[in-house]
This record gives structure tokens, C-alpha cells and sequence, in this order.
């Protein structure tokens, strides 16, 4: 956000905060570490206003939970700025200094009165009003958000419409004040930085910026494709188009993951070539033409990864790997040295087998985000936060300090985005009058590729949350099993009276496809932005299976 | 445009400091640091079981008790904030009677066999645990084992309250223990003692992180010591980082023969403050 794409304060700020917005996450069961940092946040006296459908464990220790219908974030976020306009809550001064944009914004939201945004989104207007007024009177305050957020095909509306309340009220750019995404995997904000993206090169540098490109291309030592590429969900659709015939899948099991599976499946099965590079014999794998089996990044190597507080820090091989499985980087120099390049260079051993450490060198030349971070500074400190430019610099706690600065850095105000409320895609039909929306649990992790090898005595299998009085007006019974369709699909599963999901919502996970294909259900209707699925918002029915099939 | 208070996070900002006499040496430790402190600062091993230096002291154990000079009782240096001036006596034999006691007792009512550790001040204090076995009563009963990633074996717990406040309100805000019963009947339990499966327990292990006594342990360690397979000192210690989620969690993998065994997290880690969750502590095993 304002140009670098990472959380802006560091966990142990949340410790000293006075109001925090979690904002669709169940951090207390998809992030429970960070949940520490918040829950000494709570003891110490900070407010917690949780908003997310489902009244979730993290909601339990809120002290407002506010029940929005799915995918009506942007009217909430909009209803809750013009509250804060009207009652004389914004930091004017802030607004002035810092930012552009602000009578746009204050004219697009004013429709979005209590009225109007409580009848849109579900949520009393007390409580909207409540949680504005606290939000903007607070000295430090954060706003907190997972899939709840980006999940849906107005993702990067509902960030932005977040962002303009921290643009508001000033709560963004100081100690214990920000903006937060507590992301999913172990390293998808150091893959991110590391230029997995179709538009970028490591350290947010512009793979389309001849400047940007050409440092990489002096070091590299070869011209580079200046052509953005493409992300995930444009790749899927050139494969539909027939324009994209192989893929090359590292670490990731798509033909578990995606929405609308039954066909992502078939576009992957229809590739002329599927590799894949992992550590499992994942679905996806099962597809692919060659596997190349990779040590535990892990447990088996050494790298960096970097977590939600944009620290980096050092994995090490504790075991050795099994087999001919190889280390991930190891794998792709000898895949290119097969095809005749050499992509190691100087950073390998008398062998040309890639040193890790050699490699994030280089790295530090080419990121100036990153150029301060030695792996002596990494082990010895314990990680380090980005931006860390020059090996005396400490790191950076928190983001975005220039806006506060008298000069704002040299840079230009941060804009205010004005949003509109679009909803969910699909809309309840009377076909498909039940909301589902999927996510994590405590014990278990995506797939279940990983968290299967392990024996939860707190797993219960899958089975469907619905509000038990929706049940009842279907005839059905707690733990029966029932078919669940959606426009693109049907599935067999056992549904669990839950008293916490609101009447018209289901709630299940997706992490165990073998038992329930949940994704044959879910939306791959995505955000234009973002490129992410609306995995948060499907419509379903339900039906009772004939009596013999049903206990 | 008034500048926000950043002061927290300004490199190279010092703590004022405090000045004690230990055992004759001045000290200095940072305002707000405690007697142990000064102790370990001074280069002083001090015996400690109920402290941890991620959790807040509960003075429980008494076994780190040292004399302060104007104070008539004894002193737990684990939580008494070092005071400008205080003289401070580590191995007075009085200090040395007390903890020679503390250590007697405990040992007496509980098997310490897998706390090498206490063992090690129990012979450095002379600390003689036959002194009371006839007529002692000693606990005994069999080992809780209820599930595949830890087992309870209250033999062994010399109830410090660790495991009680790391499932509690300094970390993991669970509250699935609590200390229950009188005297000899005095256990760790769950609520009406329910089986770990069927209680608010979701397994994050960090009461095994924190037991000094092995009390509680990583069923992978229960099974290879009664195979007769556990040896800590071929075992090598890594530290690296969690495969599960984005919060970037440190593990320390415990390696034998290949295999990890257990995983820990370092106390002093920022992110983790040796806590972890349970896909973190026991969601290793696919490797």
C-alpha cells in the first residue's frame, strides 16, 4: 500500500495499541502467534472491534463483534468514513499535509449514511457508529485483515477502502498506529518481494522500468523479457484460450486449491506439458508429465523467508533430505544448465552448484530494500525488517514514516481511493439461497498436504457449519450428510449445527480435499486488480440425500 | 504537523541503570531488572525452577532465594526488582540452607530422573532426598498418555505453575489447566479432569515448552526413552523457521539420528517468545 506492497507495523507494536479493527481474519486460529501479540494488546487495555460473518473464536475475544453480511466490506469501511467526517473525527491536519484527494472521497461517500450502510451490510448502526467514533478518537490504532479481505472480486476495493480510514484518522506511519495483512503461507511476502510477480523484479523494482531492469540485466549478464507477465489467474484463463500449454508448478497444488476446480483440473490436464517441483505427490503432481522432488525448504535448506512484519529470516537444513530429492534452487540451475544456460554465475561452488548464501547476495545488491541484510546481521539479529538499506541501518518496524515527515520523504501525498459497494458476485437466487464461505482452522493448513502427516486429536474431519435453525427449516439433522450444490458443482458432506454462523451462512474449510472437494463449489469469479477468487462468497443449496445415504 | 511519539523504536536509546552489590562486586542492570539479573550479570548460577524468562514470576519454588541486607526474610531473586544500593548475598549459609531444603523436598515427593539440570544444584546444594523417603509419601500414578503429541506423567511435576500460566493469560490465553486438589492431592488438571482430547486444551504444547522437569513431554520423547532410544547428546539443535503460516515462528528442530524428535522455540525470540501453535509444535512430522 502507498507503493510498497507489505504490513506496515511490526507484532509487538499491537502490544501497546488502544483500538484495534480485525477486519475479516480468524487470526486467533489462522495466525496464533501473532493472536499473542494481540492478546497482550487486550490485556493492556486496547479495544478490539472484530468484523467477519462468522462469529469466529477470534471474534470471542472481541469486545464488539460486528456481523457483516459476506462481501459488503466497502459499504461498512465507506459508512464508517462518513461517520468519522460528520462527527468532526478526522485529523485534519494529517489530511491536509499527507494526502490528496479528500473532497473526491468525502462526496463518494456521503450516501453511505448509518441507515444505508446497516441495511447493506447487516451490522447495527450503533455498532458502525461505535466503532468509528472509537477508531478515529484512538491514539494508536490498527486495522487488521486476511482472506475476509482479498478473497473476493472486489479485493483490492476492500483494501483500499480500509486504507482511506487509516488516511483519516492518521493511523498509519507512526509507532504502534497501522495498516496490517497478516499473510498465509511462510513466504508469500518474501515471494512477493523476491519478484514473483508478473509486473516485478526483487525489491518492488519495475520489470517495464528500463532503469530498474537494466541493473538486473548488467548483473545477470542477459537482456530480459520487458513484458509484464501474467498472474495466476490469467494464466489459467490463456490455458483456456489454448495460448498457454505448459506450466511449470513450484510448491503450490492448484488442482486442489483453485475455485471452481472440476475446471482448473481440466485446464491442467489439458497442458501439452505439467512440471511440477515439490515436496509431496500432491493432485497437481499426479497430473504432471515429469516431478522433480525438492528437499523441505524448511527443515532440509538453507534461504530466507519473510513473514507478515516484512522480516526476513534464515531457514537451515536440520536433516538431510530423502532420496533424489534436491534443494529448490539446486533443481532449477541444473534444469537450465540441461538447457544449455548457466543462471549460477558466481554464485556457486567449484561444482556450480548455487550457494544460497552467494545468491542473497546478489540479491542485496540488486534490492536496495534488502542490501543491508547479511546472513551474519540475519542470525546474529535474530531477522531483520525491510526496508534495511546499508548494513549500520536497524530495520524498519514499522512503514510509511515519511508521511509524517515535513517534506513527506520527497515523495508525493498518499491518495484517498474512492470505492463503491459492489458486492458479491453471484447473488442468493432462489435456487441457491445459502451463502458459503470457506477458511482456515486451528490444526489443520490449506490442502492438508502438510498438516495430514500429523495426528490432531482437535480434527474432526469436514463437515458443513450452518446455523442450526436453517437446518431445522430443512429437515435436517446435526451430522447429517447431505448434498451441497452451487452453479458449478455438487458435493456430498455432513453438515454440524453451529449456533455462531448466522442464519443464510455456511462456513466450511478446504483442507481436506480428499474427503469433501469444497472447490468444486466455491467462485472463480476474481478481482481484475488482484487476480485472487471470490473463494469468501458462492451460492449453494442444499438437499437431503435419499434416507439410506444420510447417516 | 505535529510529529508522532516514536521514541520506542530510536536506535540506540538507553534505560537508565540501577547499582547493586553482589556478594561484594558492584553491579549495574538495566532500571527494572530484577535480583536474578544482577545475579547472572555478576557471572553468579543461580538454581531457578518456576521461572522462565518468558513468563511473569509466580515465586512459587523458592529455590532461587537470596539474602538482601536490611530485608528479614529471604528474597525470590527471580522477581524482587534490583533497588539502587541493595547488597545482595548469593551464597550465604543461610541462602545455601534454603535452597539445600527446597531442593530436598521436591525431590523427595517427585521423580526428577528426566531434570538433569535440578539434579546437578541438588548435588552442588548436597541436598540428601533420603532424608525423609520413610514415611514420605510420594505421588504415584500411571503416565497420561491420550493421544499421539504429549503425554502427562505426574510423577514428575513439582507444580511451578509454568505450564498453568503459558496455557493462561501470559501467552496462549487458553486457561485448559488449572491447579487443582489439597496437599498430596494437589494436580495440574484439566476442568473436572477430563481427558486432554475433551478439554479446551488445542494443543499448542506450550506447557511442554516451559515444564523444568519433563513432567510433560513430546510423545515422540516418551516413546524413544521407553524404547530406550533417547540420547540428548547426539542430538543436534536447529534453528530455522515454521512452514505453516505467515507469522514467521522459530523452531528449533531437535535432531536424532536424522529424525526430528522434538521442537522447541527459542524464549528470547521476539516473534515467538518461545510460544508456539499446534501445527508449529507438532505439525513437523510429514518430514
Amino acid at each position: 500500500m502507498f507503493g510498497a506492497g507489505g504490513g506496515t507495523a511490526s507484532y509487538r507494536e499491537i502490544e501497546e495499541v488502544d483500538v484495534v479493527l480485525l477486519w475479516g481474519s480468524n487470526a486467533r486460529e489462522a495466525h496464533p502467534i501473532f493472536f499473542h501479540h494481540l492478546m497482550k494488546g487486550l490485556d493492556n487495555g486496547a479495544t478490539m472491534y472484530c468484523v467477519d460473518p462468522r462469529r469466529t473464536s477470534s471474534s470471542k475475544f472481541a469486545d464488539v463483534w460486528l456481523g457483516i453480511d459476506v462481501g459488503t466490506d466497502v459499504a461498512l469501511a465507506n459508512g464508517v468514513a462518513r461517520e468519522i467526517i460528520h462527527a468532526g473525527l478526522v485529523n485534519q491536519a494529517f489530511i491536509d499535509h499527507s494526502t490528496t484527494g479528500y473532497d473526491e472521497f468525502k462526496d463518494a461517500v456521503e450516501p453511505y449514511t448509518l441507515e444505508r450502510t446497516a441495511e447493506i451490510t447487516g451490522v447495527p448502526a450503533d455498532a458502525i457508529r461505535e466503532m468509528a467514533h472509537v477508531y478515529a478518537a484512538a491514539d494508536k490504532a490498527q486495522i487488521l485483515w486476511t482472506l475476509g479481505i482479498t478473497e473476493h472480486h472486489h479485493a483490492v476495493d476492500n483494501v483500499l477502502a480500509l486504507c482511506n480510514l487509516a488516511l483519516l484518522t492518521g493511523h498509519v506511519g507512526h509507532w504502534g498506529s497501522g495498516l496490517v495483512p497478516l499473510r498465509g503461507q511462510n513466504n508469500v511476502q518474501g515471494g512477493g518481494d523476491m519478484g514473483a510477480l508478473p509486473n516485478k523484479l526483487p525489491g518492488f523494482q519495475d520489470i517495464d522500468d528500463d532503469d530498474d531492469r537494466g541493473k538486473f540485466e548488467a548483473v545477470y549478464g542477459t537482456a530480459l523479457n520487458p513484458t509484464p507477465g501474467l498472474h495466476l489467474t490469467l494464466m489459467f484463463e490463456a490455458m483456456g484460450r489454448g495460448e498457454l500449454t505448459a506450466a511449470y508448478v513450484l510448491g503450490e497444488n492448484p488442482a486442489d486449491s483453485e475455485a471452481d476446480i472440476q475446471h482448473a483440473r481440466k485446464l491442467l490436464a489439458g497442458l501439452d506439458t505439467l512440471i511440477v517441483q515439490d515436496i509431496f505427490m500432491t493432485r497437481t503432481a499426479e497430473l504432471a508429465d515429469v516431478v522433480f522432488p525438492a528437499s523441505v525448504a524448511w527443515a532440509e535448506s538453507d534461504g530466507t523467508v519473510t513473514s507478515s512484519e516484512r522480516r526476513v529470516q534464515l531457514t537451515r537444513p536440520a536433516v538431510a533430505p530423502p532420496g533424489e530429492a534436491r534443494h529448490d534452487v539446486d533443481i532449477l540451475a541444473e534444469l537450465a544448465r540441461r538447457m544449455g544456460v548457466d543462471i549460477v554465475g558466481d554464485c556457486g561452488d567449484e561444482c556450480g552448484a548455487p550457494i544460497p548464501e552467494k545468491l542473497w547476495d546478489e540479491l542485496r545488491s540488486l534490492s536496495p530494500l534488502h542490501a543491508g541484510m547479511s546472513y551474519a546481521r540475519l542470525e546474529a539479529e535474530g531477522g531483520l525488517q525491510w526496508p534495511c538499506p546499508d548494513l549500520d541501518h536497524p530495520g524498519s518496524p514499522f512503514l510509511h514514516g515519511w508521511l509524517w515527515e515535513d517534506d513527506l520523504g520527497g515523495r508525493g501525498p498518499a491518495p484517498f481511493s474512492v470505492v463503491d459497494h459492489i458486492g458479491p458476485a453471484e447473488a442468493l437466487t432462489e435456487q441457491f439461497p445459502l451463502r458459503l464461505t470457506t477458511g482456515r482452522s486451528l490444526d489443520s493448513y490449506n490442502t492438508g498436504v502438510q498438516s495430514g502427516g500429523y495426528d490432531s486429536p482437535i480434527r474432526y474431519g469436514e463437515a458443513l457449519d450452518i446455523n442450526p435453525a436453517d437446518a431445522r427449516s430443512l429437515g435436517i439433522v446435526d451430522g447429517e450428510r447431505v448434498k451441497v450444490s452451487s452453479p458449478r458443482g455438487t458435493v456430498e458432506m455432513s453438515v454440524r449445527f453451529q449456533p455462531d454462523i448466522p442464519a443464510g451462512l455456511t462456513f466450511t474449510t478446504f483442507h481436506f480435499p480428499d474427503l469433501v472437494d469444497i472447490n468444486q463449489l466455491t467462485n472463480d469469479a476474481w478481482d481484475r486488480k488482484s487476480g485472487t477468487s471470490e473463494f469468501k462468497a458462492a451460492s449453494i443449496r442444499i438437499d437431503k440425500l435419499p434416507a439410506a445415504a444420510a447417516t | 504537523m505535529t510529529q508522532p511519539n516514536n521514541d520506542k523504536v530510536v536506535p540506540g536509546t538507553t534505560l537508565s541503570e540501577v547499582s547493586v552489590r553482589v556478594d561484594g562486586t558492584d553491579v549495574t542492570v538495566p532500571e527494572g531488572g530484577t535480583v536474578l539479573d544482577a545475579c547472572t550479570a555478576h557471572g553468579v548460577d543461580t538454581p531457578t525452577i518456576c521461572y522462565a524468562e518468558n513468563l511473569t514470576p509466580v515465586n512459587a519454588c523458592r529455590v532461587c532465594v537470596v539474602e538482601v541486607e536490611g530485608n528479614r526474610t529471604l528474597v525470590p531473586s527471580c522477581s524482587r526488582p534490583a533497588e539502587d544500593g541493595m547488597v545482595i548475598s548469593t551464597d550465604s549459609e543461610r541462602v545455601r540452607h534454603s535452597r539445600r531444603m527446597v531442593l530436598e523436598f521436591l525431590g523427595t515427593s517427585t521423580d526428577l530422573s528426566e531434570a538433569p539440570q535440578i539434579n546437578e544444584w541438588s548435588k552442588q546444594y548436597g541436598a540428601d532426598t533420603s532424608r525423609y523417603v520413610e514415611g514420605g509419601e510420594t505421588i504415584s500414578e500411571p503416565v497420561k498418555v491420550q493421544d499421539n503429541l504429549y503425554i502427562r506423567d505426574y510423577d514428575k511435576c513439582v507444580l511451578c505453575y509454568k505450564c498453568v500460566d503459558a496455557c493462561g493469560e501470559e501467552a496462549q490465553f487458553t486457561f485448559a489447566i488449572a491447579m487443582s486438589g489439597r496437599g498430596m492431592g494437589n494436580r495440574i488438571s484439566t476442568e473436572f479432569d477430563v481427558t486432554l482430547p475433551d478439554s479446551a486444551c488445542v494443543y499448542c504444547g506450550n506447557c511442554i515448552g516451559v515444564c523444568p522437569t519433563n513432567a510433560l513431554q513430546f510423545k515422540t520423547e516418551f516413546d524413544l526413552r521407553q524404547a530406550g532410544e533417547w540420547r540428548e547428546d547426539e542430538q543436534t539443535v536447529t534453528r530455522t523457521v515454521c512452514s505453516y503460516c505467515g507469522v514467521g515462528c522459530n523452531l528449533e528442530l531437535h535432531v536424532q539420528d536424522n529424525q526430528i524428535v522434538k521442537v522447541t522455540s527459542p524464549a528470547d525470540h521476539e516473534v515467538t517468545h518461545g510460544h508456539l501453535c499446534v501445527k508449529g509444535r507438532f505439525g513437523w512430522q510429514y518430514v
